[in-house]
C-alpha cells in the first residue's frame, strides 16, 4: 500500500463518517461543523482523482461561503436550543428508511457486480483536464452559454433572498 | 484506486443524505442533508469525468455548485422568513408541512 | 465571435425577454415606486417574446455550440410560457393592489422563471436542462413565499423549497449516471448511445432518477404530495402560473429527455410511466372530489390532467407527442382563466375560496360565471370545449402504443372528474345565495380571461389551428 491509497483510505472513512454524525447531531450548530470537515475530506478525495481546481473551489465556496451561512443564520435564530427539537420514531421513517436501504443496496449491486459497464481510467488525460487553465479555457468556449445562465440564476437567486429576508422593505 | 471506489463512497453518503431528509425534522439539518446529496453526485461525477477524460463533468461540477450557493441563499431566506413569523424551524410544528 | 452573434440571433425570443427582465430590474431599482413601470415593462416583454417565437415556429436550429434547439419544438412552448406569464403578470397586477403589497420584483421574478421554462423547452443538453429547472425553482420559491407576512405562504414556500432541493438531488444523480454511461450530457450522443446503453442497469437507474425529478416537477403521483398545499398557500396568480407554466415547462423537459434522447417505446421506462400516469388519474380525480377549497381542488384536478398527459409520454409516438402539446397550449388557457376568475371572487384574506361561496353566482354575475363555466366543461372534457380534443389525441395515442387499458382508466376518471366540476357550475347556476366579486375585475385581467375562454371554444371546434402547428418538432 502506498501512501496515496492510504490517503485516499482515510479521507473516505472520514468522509463517510462525518456524513452519518451530521445527520444524527442534535445540535445544528454541530452538525453544520461536521459537514464542513465532510466538505473538507470530499476536496481531499477530488485531489486524488486530479481535479484540484474543483478541490479549491469546493473550500472556497462550500466550505467557506455556503457553509458560513448556515452557520450565520443559525446563530442568527438562535436555533443551538435543543429542547425546542424533538425526533420521534414514525412508521413514515421506517418505510423511507427501508426504501433508502434498497436505493442503497441496487447501487452496490451494480457499481460491483456490473463493473464491466464502467469506464477505466483514462489518467493522463485526468491530469489535464483538472487544471485552472483547462477549466477556464472549456467554461469560456463550448460551455459559455450554460455560465451566462447562471448569472441569471444568481442574479433571481440575490433578488429572491433580499425579498425574503430583509427586515424592512422599502 | 478503481472507479467502484468513488462510485461507493458517493453512493453511501447520498443515501445517508437522502435518510437525513427523511428523518429529520429540523430544517436545516434537512437543508444540510441535500447540501451532502449535491455533494455526493459532486463526487460521482468528477469521478467520472477523471475516468472518461472528459471535462463535461467537472463543469458540471462548477454548475452545481453555483446552484448550490443560490439554493442556500433562497432556502435560508425562507427559513428566516419563517422564523420570524412562527419562531420555530421544527417541521412538525408547521402544520403544512406533514408529507 | 460571429457564430456567436449568429447564435444570440437565433435566439431571439430568449435573449429579448433576459434583456426585458435585466432592464425590468435596473428600472425597479432606480427609485421608489416603479412597481407599475416594471409591470408595463415586463408586459411588453412578454408580448414581443410571444410574437418573436410565434415567427421562428418554422425553423428548428441548434445555437451555443449545439446547447439548445431554438425554434420549432422550444418556440411553441415558448410562446405557451410567455402567454402564461403575460396572464400571470395581468392577474398578479389588480391581486397584489387590493393587499397593498404591489412590489416591481414580483414581476421580474416572473419573467426570470419564464426565461428558465424557455431554457427547459429549448435544451438539447442536460446541463442546460439542469439549469433551467434551477432557474424556473428559484424564481418560484420566492413567488410562493412572496407574501412574508402570511404564515400559510412561508410554510408553503418551506415545503415547495425543502422537496425541490430534495428533487434536484435526484436529477443530478440521475444526470451523473447518464453521463457515466454515456460519456456525454449531450441529447445527440445520448440519443446516438441509447440502444447501446439501454439495457444497462446503470443507465436505467439513472433514468428512473430522472422519471422521479420529473414526476415531483409535473406533480404526479407518487410525487404529488406538495402540489395540494403550495396551490393552496401560494398567492393565487401564482398558483395559476405553476398550474400552466410549470407545468408546461417541466412536460416540455420531459418530452425533450424521454421521447427526444431516448427511444421509449415499448420499453420497462414507458410501463413505469404508464403506471405513473394512471395512478395519477385515479388518485387525482378521486380525491379532488372530496375537496372543499377550490384551490386545493384544482391542484387535484392539476395533477390528473398530469397523469392524462403522461400517458401521451407513455405512448411515446409522434400522436403522443402532438397530443401533449395541444393538451397543454389549451390546458394553459383554460386553468389560467379559471384561476383568474376565482382570484376576482377570492377576498383579501383568503376567503371566499369554498363551493359555497360561489352559490347564486350567476344571478350577480352573469358574465364572469358564464366564462368560468366555459373553463369548468373544457377541463371537464366535454366537446366541443378544446379540453375534450386534448384529452381525445392523448388517450388515441395510447389505445395506437398498445396501452387500451390506460385509456380506459383515462376515459372512466375523465367521467368521475366531471362530477367535481360541474358541481362548481350547479351551485353558481341553480343554488340561491348572493355571491359576487367585491370590486369588478380591472379592464385588462377581465379582456384577458374573455380572451382565454374565446379561445378554449375556438381551438374546441377548430383543433387543427394548434395541431398543425406541431408538425415535425425535435428532430434533435
Amino acid at each position: 500500500m502506498n501512501v496515496e491509497t492510504i490517503f485516499f483510505y482515510l479521507l473516505g472513512a472520514v468522509f463517510v463518517g462525518s456524513a452519518l454524525m451530521m445527520v444524527t447531531r442534535r445540535n445544528p450548530v454541530i452538525a453544520a461543523l461536521y459537514l464542513i470537515l465532510n466538505f473538507f475530506c470530499l476536496a481531499g478525495i477530488y485531489l486524488t482523482l486530479h481535479a484540484q481546481f474543483i478541490a479549491v473551489i469546493q473550500i472556497l465556496v462550500y466550505a467557506g461561503a455556503i457553509m458560513v451561512l448556515f452557520v450565520f443564520v443559525i446563530m442568527l435564530l438562535n436555533l443551538s436550543d435543543e429542547r425546542r427539537l424533538s425526533e420521534a420514531i414514525s412508521f413514515k421513517k421506517i418505510v423511507a428508511g427501508g426504501l433508502s436501504v434498497a436505493l442503497l443496496l441496487e447501487l452496490l449491486y451494480i457499481f460491483v457486480y456490473r463493473k464491466t459497464d464502467l469506464p477505466t481510467l483514462n489518467a493522463e488525460r485526468s491530469i489535464e483536464i483538472g487544471t485552472v487553465e483547462s477549466i477556464g479555457r472549456h467554461l469560456f468556449t463550448k460551455f459559455l452559454f450554460p455560465f451566462e445562465v447562471t448569472s441569471i440564476l444568481l442574479l433571481a437567486a440575490i433578488v429572491g433572498a433580499v425579498v425574503l429576508a430583509k427586515r424592512r422593505l422599502d | 484506486m478503481e472507479l467502484q471506489t468513488y462510485l461507493l463512497l458517493s453512493a453511501v453518503t447520498f443515501i445517508i443524505g437522502v435518510v437525513g431528509v427523511l428523518a429529520r425534522r429540523n430544517a436545516i439539518i434537512v437543508f444540510m442533508s441535500i447540501e451532502l446529496m449535491l455533494n455526493s453526485v459532486n463526487l460521482t461525477l468528477v469521478a467520472f469525468s477523471a475516468y472518461l477524460g472528459d471535462v463535461t463533468g467537472q463543469m458540471l461540477v462548477f454548475f452545481v455548485m453555483t446552484v448550490a450557493a443560490a439554493e442556500a441563499a433562497i432556502g435560508l431566506a425562507i427559513i428566516i422568513a419563517l422564523f420570524r413569523n412562527k419562531q420555530t424551524v421544527n417541521l412538525d410544528d408547521i402544520n403544512i408541512l406533514k408529507w | 465571435m460571429e457564430t456567436l452573434v449568429a447564435d444570440i440571433w437565433r435566439s431571439t425570443p430568449l435573449v429579448l425577454l433576459t434583456l426585458v427582465g435585466l432592464i425590468a430590474l435596473l428600472v425597479e431599482g432606480s427609485g421608489k415606486g416603479r412597481a407599475a413601470a416594471v409591470y408595463w415593462i415586463s408586459l411588453v416583454g412578454t408580448i414581443a417574446s410571444f410574437v418573436l417565437s410565434f415567427l421562428s415556429l418554422n425553423t428548428e436550429e441548434a445555437a451555443f455550440n449545439d446547447m439548445i434547439l431554438q425554434g420549432g419544438y422550444a418556440a411553441f412552448f415558448g410562446m405557451i410560457f410567455t402567454a402564461s406569464a403575460f396572464g400571470t403578470l395581468i392577474l398578479s397586477r389588480s391581486y397584489l393592489r387590493r393587499l397593498h403589497t404591489e412590489r416591481g420584483e414580483f414581476y421580474v421574478l416572473i419573467v426570470f422563471a419564464a426565461i428558465g421554462m424557455m431554457l427547459m423547452a429549448s435544451a438539447i443538453d442536460l446541463i442546460i436542462l439542469f439549469l433551467g429547472i434551477e432557474v424556473m425553482s428559484i424564481c418560484l420559491y420566492v413567488l410562493v413565499g412572496f407574501l412574508r407576512t402570511k404564515l400559510t405562504a412561508n410554510e408553503s414556500a418551506l415545503k415547495y423549497f425543502l422537496l425541490g432541493a430534495f428533487t434536484t438531488g435526484f436529477l443530478l444523480y440521475g444526470i451523473a449516471l447518464i453521463y457515466g454511461t454515456v460519456g456525454s450530457t449531450s441529447f445527440r450522443a445520448i440519443s446516438a448511445a441509447f440502444p447501446a446503453v439501454s439495457n444497462q442497469p446503470l443507465f436505467l437507474l439513472g433514468a428512473a432518477m430522472l422519471v422521479i425529478a420529473f414526476s415531483f416537477k409535473v406533480a404526479a403521483v407518487p410525487f404529488h404530495m406538495w402540489a395540494p398545499d403550495v396551490y393552496e398557500g401560494a398567492p393565487t396568480p401564482i398558483t395559476a402560473f405553476m398550474s400552466t407554466g410549470t407545468k408546461a415547462a417541466a412536460f416540455a423537459a420531459f418530452v425533450g429527455v424521454f421521447l427526444g434522447a431516448f427511444q421509449i417505446a415499448g420499453s420497462k421506462l414507458s410501463e413505469v410511466i404508464a403506471l405513473a400516469a394512471a395512478a395519477s388519474m385515479i388518485i387525482g380525480n378521486v380525491v379532488a372530489i372530496s375537496q372543499s377549497n377550490l384551490k386545493r381542488m384544482l391542484a387535484y384536478s392539476s395533477i390528473a390532467h398530469a397523469g392524462y398527459m403522461l400517458s401521451g409520454i407513455s405512448a411515446a409516438n409522434r400522436e403522443g407527442e402532438t397530443g401533449i402539446l395541444f393538451y397543454l397550449a389549451t390546458y394553459t388557457l383554460m386553468n389560467l382563466g379559471a384561476f383568474g376568475v376565482l382570484s376576482w371572487v377570492e377576498q383579501k384574506d383568503d376567503t371566499k375560496l369554498t363551493f359555497d361561496d360561489y352559490a347564486g353566482f350567476s344571478a350577480q354575475q352573469p358574465f364572469l360565471a358564464a366564462l368560468l363555466s366555459i373553463f369548468l366543461f373544457s377541463l371537464a372534457g366535454i366537446p366541443p370545449f378544446a379540453g375534450f380534443f386534448g384529452k381525445y389525441y392523448v388517450f388515441l395515442a395510447a389505445v395506437k402504443a398498445d396501452l387500451t387499458w390506460l385509456a380506459i382508466i383515462g376515459v372512466l376518471t375523465s367521467v368521475v372528474s366531471v362530477y367535481y366540476y360541474l358541481r362548481l357550475v350547479m351551485m353558481m347556476y341553480f343554488q340561491p345565495g348572493g355571491a359576487t366579486v367585491e370590486e369588478p375585475p380591472a379592464q385588462m385581467a377581465f379582456i384577458a380571461v374573455t380572451c382565454a375562454a374565446i379561445l378554449v371554444v375556438l381551438f374546441g371546434i377548430y383543433p387543427s389551428l394548434i395541431v398543425d402547428l406541431t408538425k415535425e418538432f425535435l428532430n434533435i
